[in-house]
């Protein structure tokens, strides 16, 4: 199922500022390629150029063979390119295990079933059940989606983003907000998923990108100034300059 | 199941009705349960799938044109002039909903009441049926060559039979995959896009699906009147239709029925028959009803919203 994500020479500019400044990156099938830069580096904008929300005036993105770069946001969900938002995003007012069959259907391809279809519905089900059992929300089913926790939300959102069964997964900050315990949590879970899809994660967390990544790129100002190994990339002298500092340097090294 | 118990209630209220009351009150009653048929078509798509239609009216009275230049025509057979009246206006929400659906939030309320008074002037101008002074039926409708819609008790059940139907239609295609989608996109479009669903598609046939509804309302309407006119199609109506739909999950909320899901539909129709009756009772104590009903909705709406919060 897994397939290389390609984006070349990715530009996008709101008047004279270019908040992506010719971006090449890719996104090998099973592995997690990070993505750390300062505050308003792009990183979201890149992100939503990606996923097809914003689009770039120049550059193309591949996906497997596909090119998706004209493609409308629902139809690279549908190629294979699954996304958790930033700012976590749910169906409020369904349960959690309707917000999961939702996302079931969105995978299944087009539901115009105007009638109660019981027996795909409880297969839905069934494979909602797996998946929440997966994220570590097994017996939360049948809450509101608006009563979990900030922590829950966000495994709530990577089980909906999962059912699709990507190729790519495009993670916006998924660690952003939790607690200790329950980052450590999302931590070993994304681990867990890069045997499936291939993922490109936005992080703020350095300890998390520097344990899960295989690679990590540096975005500063809309470029990509160093891309490499953690190890690597920690060594670059113009990325400690420009975002590591001082603390990361001397004090989270291990 | 507390929305269900209110629909059943409604409904059973709304049978026995022929049984204690005179002629005059059975047609009213009549009267307000074709407005709750087209209530619940608007609340199909309004609280379905949060899609304001200011141009609902104009579905209506395109049901009722169908049935009175049908029967100008020759034509007085239900079973053909009810179909075709509900293929008109389902027409007419495909076409017009085609363009409309294209926008969101104000746009769409603009752009469905400027359709629907399009639609007035057009029924303003069939000077062949009537124009502006509107057109006179010259009985109402037969059903398998039978006259049964003469009499006000069976025209009654047969609106109340209608008005279950309908009602139970739209609840199970919003309970079905397919009104998942329409609920969804209407609490975070966004997240539906980013899971693979595009809800335009989603969304005109749901459009299209009510402006049917809505037809089959008018179809009844123009035999309870028999007359049809383009204040039929005005957007004063399309406002009544609003009010009547969220006064009535108002309502339903004041009874702690919860508000969403597919449970809302009888908040429809208790409030198209609670506006009906109230207004009807209104003016008969005076002709200035209106300064006691506009109060009397700004307290539902109070009422409504706070039990709303509290639940």
């Amino acid at each position: 199922m897994s397939a290389r994500l390609d984006v070349r020479g990715l530009r996008k500019s709101y008047g004279a500022l270019a908040v992506t400044d010719g971006v090449d990156l890719t996104v090998e099938a099973g592995e997690i390629h990070a993505l750390i830069g300062p505050n308003g580096a792009g990183k979201t904008t890149l992100i939503s150029l990606i996923a097809g929300e914003v689009r770039p005036d120049a550059g193309t993105i591949l996906l497997g063979e596909a090119d998706l770069t004209a493609a409308p946001v629902h139809r690279r969900a549908r190629a294979g390119l699954a996304r958790s938002f930033q700012i976590t995003s749910t169906i409020p007012a369904f349960s959690v295990r309707e917000n999961v069959v939702l996302a079931l259907q969105g995978a299944g391809g087009p539901s115009f079933r105007l009638w109660p279809a019981p027996r795909a519905e409880r297969a839905r089900a069934e494979r909602a059940r797996a998946l929440l059992a997966r994220v570590g929300l097994e017996g939360r089913g049948d809450h509101p989606a608006a009563a979990l926790s900030h922590g829950e939300k966000r495994a709530l959102e990577l089980a909906m983003a999962l059912a699709a069964e990507p190729r790519i997964l495009l993670l916006d900050e998924p660690m952003a907000g939790t607690g200790p315990e329950e980052g450590r949590a999302m931590v070993d879970l994304i681990a867990s998923l890069k045997a499936a899809c291939g993922i490109l994660l936005v992080e703020h967390d350095m300890d998390a990108v520097f344990r899960l990544a295989d690679r990590v790129s540096v975005l500063v100002a809309g470029r990509i100034i160093a891309s490499g190994t953690p190890e690597q990339v920690r060594a670059d002298p113009a990325v400690r300059a420009a975002y590591l500092g001082d603390e990361t340097a001397t004090g989270a090294a291990p | 199941m507390r929305a269900l118990a209110l629909l059943l209630a409604l409904f059973a209220a709304l049978a026995v009705v022929p049984l204690a009351a005179d002629t005059y009150v059975v047609a009213l009653v009549t009267r307000a349960m074709i407005f709750a048929l087209a209530a619940v078509s608007l609340d199909f798509i309004l609280g379905g799938a949060g899609l304001v239609s200011f141009g609902h009216a104009a579905l209506m009275g395109i049901g009722a044109y169908g049935v009175g230049i049908l029967m100008e025509e020759g034509t007085r057979e239900a079973l053909i002039a009810f179909p075709a009246a509900m293929a008109a206006a389902g027409l007419f929400a495909l076409v017009t909903g085609a363009v409309s659906l294209k926008t969101r939030g104000v746009y769409f309320i603009m752009i469905t009441l400027a359709f629907g008074q399009m639609a007035f002037f057009v029924a303003q101008s069939l000077s062949a049926y009537g124009g502006d002074d509107g057109l006179s039926l010259a009985a109402r409708s037969t059903v398998a060559g039978q006259r049964w819609l003469k009499s006000p008790v069976t025209f009654h059940y047969a609106t109340l039979g209608l008005l279950i139907l309908i009602t139970a239609l739209c609840a199970l295609i919003l309970a079905s995959p397919f009104g998942r989608v329409l609920r969804a996109a209407k609490e975070n479009e966004r997240r539906v896009r980013a899971l693979g669903i595009d809800p335009y598609p989603y969304r005109l046939v749901a459009y299209g699906l009510a402006g049917a509804f809505a037809g089959l309302s008018g179809a009844l309407l123009a035999n309870l009147t028999e007359f049809v006119s383009p204040a039929f199609l005005s957007w004063h109506r399309s406002g009544e239709l609003i009010v009547m739909v969220v006064a009535g999950a108002m309502a339903a909320s004041a009874l702690g029925v919860r508000a969403g899901g597919a449970g809302r539909l009888g908040g429809a129709v208790l409030g198209a028959v609670g506006v009906i009756l109230v207004e009807e009772g209104l003016a008969h104590l005076t002709e200035h009803w209106r300064i006691v009903f506009g109060p009397l909705l700004v307290l539902l709406v109070l009422l409504g919203g706070w039990r709303g919060r509290r639940a």
